[in-house]
């Protein structure tokens, strides 16, 4: 059975992790999968929206612990090796690619899986999902950017709650908090994800990209920088023929036809 | 053919390296066209800075490996690529490198020659000689040390390491860095700036600026004065100094 599903469709490209039994938790041939995909929404322009979901209940359980073999009477694992090799690739090619990246979280989150979702530009989470920092449990420390995305998104207080006691929150809770952008009946889940993947992919894509880089930039930047940044991006951005033809619709009184670049 | 692309705007003149085939290689032929481009542009009083830049991906990756491997002891010896080096090194008036993609080898010591550099955001320098069991030959070992210490100098040329645009920024290889499809824009627009001064006094503190390498600091500040004085004897001073006082801009030129 193949590790992660891919289909395109209209300019999205929804990527299933699947290994359900496993909760959908992450072995190497799962990341290799996923990288191999990731490289094509890089390079295909017909590529607009990606869509990250799980098959089955769960969204993703983090690293499958029995892929790690871990012999409690051998010599300690260097866990730095995965996560330099794998995670951090993952965590930033998701965060430079220049399309939008919406995480459609079906259930539960758990660990790297977590983390990886709350990491994506969007978040759409079922009501039966959940999000649990398992890391603390087990010795560990919030990775795939935890440490760096929970005080950004939930403040200082939550973040340290949330890393230190690895409990679970749950979806409504998590959009309570500013964590996720929305969570959706089950019931109404998948439709409401296809609506805006479909949506996002007929927008103007390098300006979406551009603003994801800027939002980016903003988390190390002072005003003044980023009012420079802004002033680039805004350059770039009136080069493009998107630009120009939202424009030219807006004053013909049409609707516009993005075409991405 | 050529392998630049010359192209003036206002007082500056543009020369873009143009061998994508070759990433960008500078083989003699390369150079000694650079050499010609720029001593033509040293006596052409319609040229007051040069900007050289590559294409997106790379600025120049090195030397042409081909054209080095056919050279043993003694045509290393005499080979000619010292002479050309010297001769770009010659260029008097402010010389900018505008650098996207990779600046390695070669390409990274044509870089350091230049007066001002500045990166786009995915610039690469390096210095990688050392994995083909060579040494930098163009003032790569000289030049990166003065401009960024011995820690970060030797890592990259005892390692063949390259570094990034903040590395670089923060070591100051480079003054700038810029997003990469604004990177010869914004650069062509600094090299605009420094040519609306007069320059006479351009050529002055180039010349003042290189010596602060090659002597002790007494004898630089001397010849820093020496070159102060010449000055007051231009037409330009007076110029800047009245339009200064005058507050209206000045109209320099050239004497």
């Amino acid at each position: 059975m193949e590790t992660l599903l891919c289909e395109v469709t209209r300019g999205v490209m929804t990527l299933t992790l699947n290994r359900p039994d496993r909760l959908n938790s992450f072995n190497v041939a799962l990341h290799q999968a996923l990288a191999k995909r990731l490289t094509q929404a890089e390079q295909d322009d017909s590529i607009r929206c990606v869509v990250i979901t799980g098959a089955g209940r769960g969204f993703c359980a983090g690293q499958d612990l029995n892929d790690r073999n871990v012999d409690p009477n051998g010599p300690a694992p260097d866990l730095g090796e995965s996560v330099e090799t794998l995670y951090n690739p993952l965590v930033k090619r998701l965060a430079a690619l220049r399309k939008p990246v919406i995480a459609a979280v079906n259930g539960v989150a758990a660990g790297a899986g977590a983390t990886l979702a709350l990491g994506c530009d969007i978040v759409i989470a079922s009501r039966q999902a959940s999000f649990v920092m398992a890391f603390s449990r087990l010795g560990l420390v919030p990775d795939s950017g935890g440490t760096w995305l929970l005080p950004r998104l939930a403040g200082r207080a939550r973040a340290a709650g949330l890393a230190l006691l690895g409990g679970k929150l749950s979806a409504e809770q998590a959009e309570a908090w500013g964590l996720i952008w929305q969570v959706v009946d089950d019931s109404e889940f998948s439709a409401t994800v296809e609506q805006l993947a479909q949506h996002l992919a007929t927008q103007p894509t390098y300006g979406l990209g551009l603003i994801k880089q800027a939002l980016r930039a903003a988390e190390t930047n002072t005003l003044a920088q980023q009012l420079d940044v802004e002033r680039d991006f805004q350059r770039l951005a009136g080069r493009s023929r998107d630009y120009r033809e939202g424009v030219s619709a807006f004053l013909a009184k049409r609707p516009p036809q993005f075409t991405g670049k | 053919m050529s392998q630049l692309i010359l192209t003036q705007h206002d007082k500056v003149l543009l020369i873009t390296l143009n061998r994508p085939e070759a990433r960008n290689a500078l083989d003699n032929a390369t150079l000694q066209q650079l050499a010609e481009a720029l001593e033509a542009a040293a006596n052409d009083a319609s040229i007051t800075a040069c900007v050289i830049t590559g294409n997106t991906r790379f600025f120049a990756a090195g030397a042409d490996l081909r054209e080095m491997a056919e050279k043993d002891l003694p045509a290393t010896f005499n080979d000619l690529r010292p002479q050309l080096w010297a001769r770009l090194n010659t260029f008097p008036k402010p010389l900018v490198a505008a650098v996207n993609g990779y600046a390695l080898g070669a390409g990274c010591e044509l870089v350091l020659l230049c007066d001002l550099a500045v990166a786009g955001e995915n610039a690469q320098f390096g210095l990688p000689e050392i994995k083909l069991g060579i040494i930098p030959g163009a003032g790569g070992t000289q030049r990166l040390i003065r401009c960024v210490g011995k820690a970060l100098a030797s890592r990259m040329i005892l390692s063949g390491e390259s570094i990034g645009a903040q590395t670089a920024l923060q070591a100051g290889l480079i003054s700038d860095i810029y997003p990469d499809e604004l990177c010869v824009d914004y650069t062509l627009a600094l090299a605009k700036t420094l040519s609306r001064h007069a320059p006479l006094a351009l050529q002055a503190a180039k010349q003042s600026l290189r010596q602060a390498q090659e002597v002790p600091l007494q004898a630089g500040l001397i010849q820093e004065r020496q070159l102060f004085t010449l000055l007051a004897a231009t037409a330009d001073r007076e110029e800047g100094i009245a339009a200064f006082l005058e507050k209206r801009p000045a109209h320099y030129r050239g004497c």
